[in-house]
C-alpha cells in the first residue's frame, strides 16, 4: 500500500518533473554559472529563467530574488542583514512568540547583543492581535519580523496592515515576512504589502530540500551573512545551487499553472475536519480560518509521539508538535495557552493536492481504532 | 619497522590447575577478535603471549587497539622486530624508541634470551644497547634502581624483540571463563555498564531488550543496538532477543492498581528474561539496578522484583553512586548513546506514586489479576532476534 503522507507541512515529495530537471542540470547542463565559457552562460541562462519564474510568482522582479539553500538561511540572512544595515538608527525589533526557531534563535542572539526584542504573544487561535503590532512599533525599531502562516496551526498572521503602522510611527524598520508556509499557497505579493524581506523554501512546495529564495525588495539593503565571491550581488556569495534552484523553478511554474489545487486543498480539508468530528475526543487547535492545508489537532490523553508511531505502523505520515523539534515542547502551542495535556497530545496533519477522501477515511479509522484500544496516559 | 604486540597475562596466573583453561580461551578470543582486522600468528610461550600480523598492511594500531578492550589482559607492550645482529640492535632500538624517550627522563635497559646461542650474554647486551642508548638520547640518564621506563631486549630464536611502554590492558578474566548470563538492557546509562562490568569477570552476554511499540520508537531499539554494538568491543560479539511488551504493559495499566504498575512491570522483565536466559543455557541475570536512584530501587521494591526469578540475579552497580556509573559509561564509550531522548518502556507507564515500600502480598495480589501466561507465551513467540557484532 502506497504511504498516506499527510507531513507536507514538514517536507514534501518532489514532483517527478522537478527532479527531472535537477538531473538534467546535473549531468547535462552542468556548467557553473560563473565561467565565462558557453557552458557557464547556459547554466546562467537556466538560472536565470528559474529566478524569472519564481520573481513573477510572487509579483516581483528578478532582481529581486536571491537563491539561498533554504528556510532557516533566508530568515537568518535577513533578520542579521537587516538588523546590521540598521544597527545605527535604533535598537528595537518587534517579533512574534510563535516564529520558526531560525527566526527565534536569531532574535535571542540579538537580545545577548544588546538588542531590545519585543516578542508579541498570539491570541487563542495563533494569531497576532494588529493592535499589539501597533503599541509595539516605535521611532526606535529598526525590524519588524512575522511569519506570514505559523507552521503549526497554519493560522494567518495580519500582515497587511503592518506596512501602515511602520509609516505611521516614523519608524526605519525593514518589515520581513516569513512566508515558508505560505508561499504559493495563499496570495501573497511582497509589493503590495510593503513587505521589504520574504523568505520562502523549496522543499515545502514539492522542490529538493537544500534550496530556497529570499525576496529583497528593490532598493532596500542589507548586510550579508558570508563573505564569498559576487555571486547573488555580494548578498549570498557562493555557487548557485543551480540543480535544486532550476527544480523549484519548475515546481513554482506547475503549481502556478495549477488552479484546482486550492479548491482541492479546500475539499479535503473541510472533508477531514467533518470526519473528526466524529472523534468525540478530538479537539481541533487550528481555527476554521486557518490555511486549509494545516489541521491542527490534540486527542487529550494520547502522546502525540504514541499516535505518530501508531498512526506510522499503518502507513500514514503525520507530525507531533514541529518537525524540527524531536522531542522538545512546542513553544507555539504553549504561546497560544494549551494546557499541557492538550500540547503533548498535539498532532498536525498538512495536505498536499494528491490526497483523496479515501486516504482521509482511513485515517479516522485508524484514529478511531487507535482511541478505542491505546492506553491512555493520565 | 615490524611491530608486534607482546601480551602478560594477568589474573588468569593464579589460578593453577584452570590455568590452561582460562590461557586457551584467552587465545581463542585474541584470534577470534583480530580475525576482522587480518591474519595474525598468536603464540603463547610461557605465558607470554606476541601477536605478529601476518601482512605487512595490517594496521599495527588497530591491532593494538582491539587488543586493549580483551578482558584478561593486564597489560601488554608493542614491540619491535629486529634482526639478532647486536648492532641492529642498538640502531633499531633507538630509532623505535625515540618518541618513547621523548617523554622521560630515565631508563634502564633488561635483556632476555633464549637462544643461549647469540654471542653476548644478557648483562652484556644490557650493557650494549643501554650505552647506546645514553648516548643517543643524552637527556635521558641511565638510573637502575627507578627508571621511568624499562626497556626490554629479548633474543628469540626467531628475532631480537624491542619494547618499552607498557600499557594497560583491559583487566578482567577472559570472556566464556565465567560462563553465561543474560543482560537486561534500556537505553539508559545503567546497564550497558552493568553488562561490561560483568563480561569482565569472563561472563558470556545474552542482551534482553522490551519494547512497547507504538508507545516506544524505532529509534529506542536502534539506541540498544548502538550501546550493545560499544559493549560487544569488549565482551565479544551477542544475541540480542528484543521482547514485544505491548500487551503486558496495557494489561497491567487495565488490571492493576496505579501504584504496583512499576513493581509488576519489572516482576514480568525478570520472568521472561529468566525464560530467554534459560533458552540460551545463561545461568543468571544481570541488571543495571543501583540502591536508591529511583523509586523501583529501593530494597522492598528490588526484593519484590528478585523473588520473581529463581537464577541468581546480579547487580553490578547496586553498591556504586551515579557519578562512579557515569566515569565506567564515559570510560567504555556508552554515556553520549545513552543520553539520547529516545523514549523506553520503563518510563511510558509511569505512575504519579509509586510504591516505595511494596508489601509481596500486596504485590502478587495484584499480580494474580492478569492471567499472564498466555501473554507471555505470545511474547516469547515472537522475540526479534538481532547478532551484534
Amino acid at each position: 500500500m502506497e504511504e498516506i503522507y499527510l507531513d507536507n507541512s514538514a517536507t514534501t515529495k518532489v514532483y517527478p518533473e522537478a527532479a527531472e530537471k535537477a538531473f538534467q542540470m546535473m549531468t547535462r547542463y552542468y556548467g557553473n554559472p560563473s565561467s565565462l565559457h558557453s557552458m557557464g552562460l547556459e547554466a546562467e541562462h537556466q538560472l536565470t529563467a528559474a529566478r524569472k519564474i519564481i520573481a513573477s510568482s510572487m509579483n516581483a522582479l528578478p532582481e529581486e530574488i536571491y537563491f539561498t539553500s533554504g528556510g532557516t538561511e533566508g530568515n537568518n540572512t535577513a533578520v542579521f542583514g537587516a538588523v546590521n544595515a540598521l544597527k545605527k538608527r535604533g535598537n528595537r525589533i518587534v517579533t512574534t512568540a510563535i516564529e520558526h526557531s531560525s527566526v527565534m534563535e536569531a532574535m535571542q542572539k540579538l537580545e545577548k547583543d544588546g538588542f531590545e526584542v519585543i516578542y508579541l504573544s498570539p491570541d487563542i487561535n495563533g494569531k497576532i492581535r494588529i493592535d499589539d503590532v501597533r503599541s509595539a512599533v516605535t521611532k526606535d525599531t529598526i525590524l519588524v519580523s512575522i511569519m506570514a502562516v505559523n507552521n503549526e496551526l497554519g493560522s494567518i498572521q495580519p500582515i497587511e496592515k503592518v506596512h501602515r503602522i511602520i509609516e505611521n510611527a516614523k519608524s526605519p524598520a525593514l518589515f520581513h515576512v516569513d512566508a515558508v508556509q505560505a508561499f504559493m499557497k495563499m496570495p501573497l505579493v511582497p509589493k503590495k504589502y510593503g513587505i521589504d524581506l520574504m523568505t520562502v523554501s523549496g522543499h515545502k512546495i514539492h522542490a529538493p530540500k537544500g534550496v530556497g529564495a529570499l525576496y529583497i525588495r528593490k532598493g532596500v539593503r542589507i548586510l550579508p551573512l558570508h563573505s564569498g565571491g559576487l555571486q547573488e550581488k555580494g548578498i549570498r556569495p557562493g555557487t548557485e545551487p543551480v540543480p535544486a534552484a532550476c527544480a523549484m523553478g519548475v515546481a513554482v511554474d506547475m503549481l502556478s499553472a495549477d488552479h484546482e489545487r486550492h479548491d482541492i486543498i479546500l475539499s479535503l480539508n473541510s472533508y477531514c475536519r467533518e470526519k473528526l468530528s466524529e472523534i468525540s475526543e478530538v479537539v481541533f487547535n487550528s481555527d476554521n480560518d486557518a490555511l486549509p492545508y494545516i489541521i491542527n489537532i490534540s486527542i487529550p490523553g494520547f502522546r502525540s509521539e504514541t499516535l505518530l508511531h501508531y498512526l506510522a505502523e499503518k502507513n500514514i505520515f503525520v507530525s507531533s508538535g514541529s518537525a524540527c523539534a524531536k522531542g522538545h515542547k512546542s513553544h507555539v502551542l504553549a504561546s497560544v495557552g494549551l494546557d499541557g495535556d492538550r500540547i503533548d497530545s498535539a498532532l498536525r496533519i498538512s495536505f498536499s493536492e494528491d490526497i483523496t477522501k479515501e486516504n482521509i477515511d482511513y485515517l479516522i479509522l485508524c484514529l478511531k481504532n487507535a482511541v478505542s484500544s491505546l492506553a491512555r496516559s493520565k | 619497522m615490524k611491530e608486534v604486540i607482546i601480551i602478560k597475562l594477568g589474573e588468569i596466573v593464579l589460578k593453577g590447575l584452570n590455568r590452561k583453561t582460562f590461557e586457551d580461551r584467552l587465545i581463542k578470543n585474541i584470534k577470534h577478535r583480530l580475525h576482522k582486522i587480518g591474519p595474525c600468528k598468536v603464540k603463547n610461550s610461557q605465558s607470554i603471549i606476541t601477536v605478529a600480523p601476518v601482512f605487512d598492511d595490517i594496521d599495527i594500531d588497530e591491532v593494538a587497539d582491539c587488543i586493549s578492550h580483551i578482558f584478561g589482559i593486564a597489560a601488554f607492550s608493542r614491540a619491535c622486530v629486529a634482526e639478532k645482529d647486536i648492532e641492529n640492535i642498538k640502531i633499531t632500538s633507538a630509532e623505535y624508541l625515540k618518541d618513547h624517550f621523548d617523554r622521560i627522563t630515565s631508563f634502564k635497559v633488561e635483556a632476555k634470551r633464549s637462544d643461549k646461542k647469540f654471542p653476548f650474554t644478557s648483562p652484556e647486551i644490557a650493557r650494549e644497547v643501554g650505552g647506546y642508548l645514553a648516548d643517543t638520547f643524552p637527556e635521558v640518564t641511565v638510573d637502575v634502581h627507578d627508571p621511568d621506563a624499562v626497556v626490554t631486549v629479548e633474543i628469540r630464536d626467531d628475532a631480537a624483540y624491542i619494547h618499552s611502554e607498557v600499557l594497560k590492558g583491559a583487566g578482567g578474566i577472559p570472556v566464556g571463563t565465567g560462563g553465561k548470563a543474560a543482560i537486561l538492557i534500556s537505553g539508559g546509562i545503567d546497564s550497558p555498564v552493568a553488562a561490561y562490568m560483568m563480561a569482565k569477570r569472563g561472563i558470556e552476554l545474552t542482551a534482553v531488550h522490551f519494547a512497547s511499540p507504538p508507545y516506544t520508537s524505532e529509534r529506542a531499539e536502534e539506541k540498544v543496538v548502538g550501546l550493545l554494538e560499544r559493549v560487544a568491543k569488549y565482551s565479544g560479539r551477542m544475541t540480542m532477543y528484543t521482547v514485544p511488551f505491548t500487551k503486558l504493559q496495557e494489561e497491567i495499566r487495565d488490571k492493576c492498581h496505579e501504584e504496583y504498575f512499576t513493581i509488576i512491570m519489572r516482576r514480568f522483565m525478570m520472568m521472561l528474561s529468566e525464560r530467554i536466559a534459560k533458552q540460551n543455557e545463561c545461568q543468571a541475570l544481570i541488571t543495571g539496578e543501583s540502591l536508591g536512584q529511583v523509586a523501583s530501587q529501593t530494597i522492598g521494591a528490588i526484593a519484590c522484583t528478585d523473588i520473581a526469578c529463581d537464577m541468581p540475579v546480579f547487580r553490578p552497580l547496586i553498591g556504586m553512586d551515579k557519578e562512579e556509573i557515569i566515569t565506567i559509561s564515559r570510560k567504555i564509550d556508552t554515556f553520549d548513546i545513552s543520553i539520547q531522548p529516545y523514549e523506553d518502556c520503563c518510563t511510558v507507564f509511569t505512575p504519579k506514586h509509586p510504591r516505595t515500600r511494596p508489601v509481596l502480598k500486596n504485590v502478587l495480589a495484584e499480580e494474580q489479576k492478569i492471567d499472564y501466561e498466555p501473554l507471555f507465551s505470545e511474547a516469547l513467540q515472537n522475540l526479534k532476534v538481532t547478532e551484534i557484532n
